[in-house]
């Protein structure tokens, strides 16, 4: 049977000042699969002291901060925890040794109160003395400066709010060790400073915090020491007093790489595609998503798209899409040989019954861009299935677009039936943009389009993309590989915080340059 | 994730999603536990009533199959029962669950119903059946559409709010009832125009269900088309697999929900217009007789193929019929078909997970 | 007055075996399970109790009714949890849809109830024919002294126990659910199940008990409406629809026992509403009797629309739950 009930025994560590190493850890690796997340890192935090692990995104940060919580479990490597060597099975292992995560996905449920999610699956007697749960509460706000209502439901708090009962939540179950992911990606600059005066109290208090971070002014900020990842190796660390935002974007982004990506030069006048004027986009918890960009795309260029997640490109390109709905701004569609069109009005819905020639190929292959349990022809159907008469789709076309596509990108399946959720990663990507491509775009969209696959089929979606470039077609492309974008693209504009912070020429950029306006220290953090 | 095992409880077997899908198995797996469940009801048969389960089953095929009568009554039954599978399976196609069948049917068998009573002498019949199936198609449609304008206006929970209407469509045909009781006093309808059988679909090709029978295959094999080869058929395979997919693909999502809902409650409109134009002649409170909930089985069991819908509809009829008759033979009661369909179901249901997921015990797979 | 009195009494017979429906589902729903096998479960309960005092009541010659009672409740109670059972192993452990198998389980219980009743009928000698007076007359017997009490009392305390029970049920689910660290942990397991899991609480485990336990409540329900409302005896099908009632009212009463109180009390007035307007046809008869269903629906329409988190179902309502890659 499937009962197992687990027996539960909270054995927290004790909270008083301890000194030496909180956590160490020696020659930690983890793989997924082909790829290596983590490759023999070495790393320690002391108790009272506030560690900034820094990286791009993908360098493995999250990796290896979920290892230490009890999410994956090492390859190889050994975890010390205040001295002795540990086994962190499963978060349920992570508690009783103190260790607390604070995810960048809050774990909360909604419509119970802050202290009733404090207390879940806490043991003690049947009956819940909720008003000594929130006295408690009270007492370690007051203690650590939060600002805390116990009894206000998860639904009805802003995003800092929710972020504070999840570090209560740790604090209540006696964690002294403290793992936060990206803690200020979703906080406004008054509610950062906030949290950084919490988290220096509770370092006063003797805890070890780690905070997984790529903004540099905010490690420089808080941190007293910073450990720097790229590509999934230890880079080094140093004592933040020591360093400066320069060394320290050097030691992220690292030397330039020589990629033997081709940029092939526009062969004519390049013509304007696509402009999007001062559009601004608020999500629905009305956070401002998109802050009045401008740009300018134009056919026969790659234009590059750089920035951390989440700095609104998401935004960007389903704004033209139609898929997000815009607050203010206004995006102009230049046909060839035809008047232009202000489509920021349409939907996704008007936009395809239009037939405005928009190609999107979304972050999210397989929830949004492909139906996986569809089989090939079915999936090239999404874009062409209204072609023809009133009542019959046209399997036909598809098919041979299916067929075609198969043999043009050298995907590997065993058939045009075979659901594509079943292809592997570079496989299911090549489907994507060959029906993307196949209806002859104006303005093609990529997003991260080689996230997760290998080399090989990497420069094949780069050869691709430079064919479209030669056809004319303007290329919008989000990455997150600084070296691919300076490669390939032909100019680059630069993403933070929702804003545009520039464009430059990727002919003559430097990594350094674009890292410093994608962490844009100084404009930071307006909203 | 497993490198040392001490202290630590770990589950006795692991669960995982089969990758691989075969044919073959689903098949070994499906027969195996319907085998499996006529085992435990022949168990649970002689645990009751002591006879000899070999007898009972030869009864139950006897009773559905036996004569020629019984066989058409079968049929007649089996039509039905897929009628309202086959109407339901866009919405489910959609994953809008339409537990509303039941209602859809009512609805559309009372205005039938009414289109007999009050013209059934009065116009041609050709008149006449058009508009009975107009009535039934427009009333099930309306039926399905309430709840599906709110579930696409508001999320308002479908699978409660199709539920319910069940039972608003009870009560309004009780209230009918009233009014068409015939003779005055009994409570029933009786049948409806029995001196001048005016609006019973009339025999074909010397068949008494032969219109039924031509009616539901036609709708069956255009639900399948429909489905697979229709340009709303993907729209609404691309809103059931994926709402954002959906968007991205420039589909209105709430257009779809609505449509494909007024089409499955039509469908079971007609569904009534045959149980009171083609079978029975009358109308209850009972006529559609719990179909609209075992024809989600039906559906569902069927992985929403119309066609293999014909063979699951088929075999639960024959159960209940097979009943019938064992019930008067070994002076059972006939509500045992209940008990061996719900057994049967119980294990088909459950062979799904075998078809689906592998299960590998810890000693065989030590690595997480 | 006299009237009212009957009217109100009447009332609150109709709904204690909704009201015990509507707690054993609340229960169950706040799990994450949608089961719609609550009129199976109910039949089930029913036709256990009642073949279990007719059995007790054949086996001796003096039958003793605090014995009966308690042999009946006890299988009232096992034959709805066994209903709560099946639909766990087969939604929980084998995955398969809550639909979909609710469905089929009230298939089973139905024909359950009316196989072994018709039996029992037949066994007995003919339809109404099953005696299990002495049990019955123990589940009508009303409490001494308090319903002599002038005015309130008959209206107040001239019930059986059972009516009482239904009372504390929910009095006690609400406490539950609302007070105690196993109702939170419930809770969440319903809301969102893998915040539960990561609490470290024991989903499956959980989803099992709240159904097992739940159609333990559902079968009291059958019970009630066997021995304490028709006093001992089976018709077919007499059941009617109380089942469904049962799920409506869960959500008339927003998944609140103690709104379920008040709510069963004003479904059983509706439903026999229209035996005390004087001059109504029977034809509005038939309208009336679709009022508790018309104002669920209501309900429903008015929770989607005013989106008050409270209010709504439970999130994870009719979803599995399963940590597919750990």
């Amino acid at each position: 049977m499937l009962l197992i009930l687990y027996g539960f025994e909270y054995k927290w560590g004790d909270c008083r000042v301890k000194d030496g190493n909180a956590i160490e850890l020696r020659n930690i690796s983890k793989r997924f699969g082909k790829v290596v997340a983590n490759d023999h890192i070495n790393l320690s935090v002391r108790y009272g002291e506030i560690l900034a692990i820094l990286g791009e995104n993908g360098s493995g940060k999250t990796t290896l901060m979920n290892m230490i919580s009890g999410i994956y479990f090492p390859d190889e490597g050994q975890i010390f925890v205040h001295g002795e060597e540990v086994t962190i099975r499963s978060p349920k292992d992570a508690f009783p040794l103190g260790i607390g995560m604070i995810h960048q996905h809050f774990k909360l449920v909604d419509v119970l109160t802050a202290a009733e999610n404090i207390v879940l699956g806490l043991p003690g007697p049947m009956r819940l003395d909720i008003d000594a749960v929130s006295a408690r509460i009270r007492e370690l706000a007051a203690k650590y400066g939060f600002d805390i209502d116990p009894n206000k439901k998860i639904y009805e708090m802003s995003v800092s709010q929710k972020q504070t009962v999840e570090i209560m939540k740790m604090l209540y179950r006696g964690a002294n060790i403290l793992i936060l992911d990206e803690p200020t990606a979703v906080l406004t600059p008054q509610e950062t400073e906030a949290l950084f005066a919490v988290l220096r109290n509770m370092r006063d208090a003797g805890n070890a915090i780690i905070i997984i971070t790529h903004k540099l002014n905010e490690v420089l900020e808080l941190s007293d020491r910073v450990a720097v990842l790229r590509k999934g190796k230890y880079v080094g660390s140093v004592q933040t007093a020591e360093a400066t935002v320069e060394s320290l974007t050097e030691m992220m982004v690292g030397s330039k790489v020589t990629l033997d990506i081709d940029r092939l030069e526009p062969i004519d006048e390049p013509q304007v595609r696509l402009v999007m004027k001062d559009v601004t986009c608020v999500d629905p918890e009305g956070i401002i998503t998109l802050n009045h960009a401008s740009f300018t795309a134009y056919g026969g260029e790659i234009l590059g798209i750089a920035g951390v997640a989440g700095s609104g490109q998401k935004e960007l390109l389903e704004s033209i899409a139609g898929l997000t709905p815009k607050e203010s701004g206004e995006i102009e569609y230049y046909p060839p040989n035809q008047p232009m069109q202000v489509i920021s009005k349409f939907s996704a819905v008007e936009i395809s019954r239009l037939g405005i020639k928009l190609s999107f190929v979304p972050e999210d292959r397989l929830g949004m861009g492909l139906v996986g349990a569809m089989d090939m022809t079915d999936n090239m159907m999404i874009r062409s299935y209204r072609k023809g008469g009133f009542f019959w789709a046209d399997r036909r076309a598809p098919k041979t677009l299916a067929e075609h596509i198969i043999g043009a990108l050298e995907i590997v399946t065993p058939g045009v039936s075979t659901p594509v959720g079943k292809l592997s990663g570079g496989n299911v990507q090549k489907v994507l943009v060959g029906r993307e491509i196949a209806s002859a775009p104006t303005v093609l969209m990529v997003a991260y389009p080689v996230r997760g696959l290998d080399i090989n089929s990497a420069y094949t979606i780069y050869s691709l993309l430079n064919v479209q470039k030669m056809r004319g077609v303007a290329v919008l492309y989000v990455g997150e590989d600084l070296d691919v974008l300076l490669a390939l693209c032909d100019r680059i504009l630069v993403l933070c915080g929702g804003r545009v912070t520039g464009i430059v020429d990727a002919r003559t950029a430097t990594k350094e340059q674009i890292g410093l306006m994608m962490t844009s220290s100084g404009k930071e953090g307006e909203r | 994730m497993s490198n040392n095992n001490h202290g630590v409880r770990e589950p006795l077997f692991h669960i995982s999603r089969r990758q691989d899908y075969s044919l073959w198995l689903a098949v070994f797996v499906r027969l195996a536990a319907i085998l499996l469940a006529l085992v435990v009801c022949g168990v649970v048969i002689v645990a009751l009533t002591g006879l000899n389960p070999m007898e009972v089953y030869a009864g139950i095929i006897d009773g559905a199959v036996g004569s020629s009568r019984r066989l058409w009554v079968t049929i007649r039954d089996t039509l039905a029962l897929l009628l309202v599978a086959v109407a339901i399976t866009p919405a489910f196609k959609m994953r809008f669950w339409n537990i509303g069948g039941e209602g859809q049917v009512l609805i559309g068998a009372t205005a039938t119903a009414a289109v007999m009573i009050y013209l059934g002498n009065k116009v041609s019949a050709p008149v006449l059946f058009t508009l009975m199936i107009g009535a039934s198609l427009l009333a099930g449609m309306v039926w399905g559409v309430i709840p599906a304008l709110f579930k696409a206006g508001w999320n308002t929970n479908e699978t409660l709010f199709t539920l319910m209407m069940n039972y608003v469509a009870t009560q309004i045909v009780s209230f009918c009832i009233v009014f068409w009781e015939n003779p005055v006093g009994s409570n029933s309808v009786g049948i409806i125009n029995a001196s001048t059988n005016a609006g019973w679909l009339p025999p074909l090709f010397g068949l008494t269900y032969g219109w039924n029978l031509v009616i539901v295959l036609a709708i069956t094999v255009f639900i399948y088309v429909y489905l697979r080869y229709s340009k709303q058929g993907y729209e609404i395979a691309y809103v059931g697999q994926s709402v954002n997919t959906a968007r991205y693909a420039g589909i209105n999502v709430k257009t779809v929900i609505i449509r494909t809902m007024a089409i499955s409650g039509a469908l079971c409109g007609l569904a009534g217009f045959i149980l009171v134009s083609g079978a029975g002649h009358t109308i209850s409170t009972t006529l559609a007789g719990g179909r609209g909930f075992t024809a989600i089985v039906v559906a569902w069991l069927s992985k929403l193929n119309t066609f293999t819908m014909m063979i699951v509809s088929f075999l639960l009829t024959f159960m209940a019929k097979g009943a019938i008759q064992i019930a008067s033979q070994f002076s059972l009661n006939e509500n045992a078909s209940e008990i061996i369909t719900g057994i049967i179901l119980f294990f088909v249901l459950g062979c799904e997970f075998f078809i689906n997921y592998k299960v590998e015990f810890r000693h065989r797979h030590r690595e997480g | 007055m006299a009237v009212i009195i009957t009217f109100l009494q009447n009332a609150i017979r109709q709904g204690i075996c909704i009201l015990f429906g509507a707690n054993g589902e609340i229960l169950t729903e706040k799990s994450g399970n949608l089961n719609l096998g609550v009129p199976g479960m109910m039949y089930m309960g029913g036709i256990a109790g009642l073949a279990a005092a007719f059995m007790y009541e054949r086996s001796t010659q003096t039958p003793n009714p605090v014995v009966g009672f308690l042999l009946v409740l006890v299988a009232a109670l096992l034959a709805g949890g066994l209903g709560g059972l099946i639909y766990s192993v087969l939604t929980i452990s084998l995955r398969a849809n809550q639909n979909v198998s609710g469905l089929a389980l009230t298939t089973f219980g139905v024909g359950v109830g009316n196989f072994f009743g018709g039996s029992l009928s037949k066994l007995a000698g003919g339809v109404g024919q099953i005696s299990t007076a002495v049990t019955a007359n123990a589940f009508r017997a009303k409490l001494p002294l308090l319903p002599k009490i002038p005015v309130v009392g008959d209206v107040l305390f001239g019930y059986g126990l059972l009516t009482y029970l239904s009372i504390a049920v929910s009095i006690v689910l609400s406490w539950f659910l609302n007070c105690s660290r196993q109702g939170l942990c419930l809770r969440a397991v319903g809301e969102n199940p893998a915040t539960a899991d990561a609490a470290g609480i024991n989903v499956s485990l959980y989803k099992y008990l709240a159904s097992v336990i739940g159609g333990a409540i559902c079968g009291l329900g059958g019970l009630y409406f066997v021995m304490e409302y028709s006093g001992g005896t089976w018709t077919n099908n007499g059941f009617g629809d109380r089942g469904w009632l049962a799920v409506a009212l869960v959500i008339f009463a927003r998944w609140r026992p103690l709104n379920a109180i008040w709510g069963s009390l004003l479904f059983g007035a509706l439903y026999i509403l229209y035996l005390y307007i004087p001059g109504l046809g029977r034809s509005t008869q038939e309208i009336f009797k679709m009022l508790p269903y018309v104002v669920t629906i209501i309900v429903l329409i008015l929770i989607s629309l005013r989106k008050k988190k409270e209010d709504q179902p439970p999130e994870s309502l009719g979803l599995h739950y399963f940590r597919e890659d750990r």
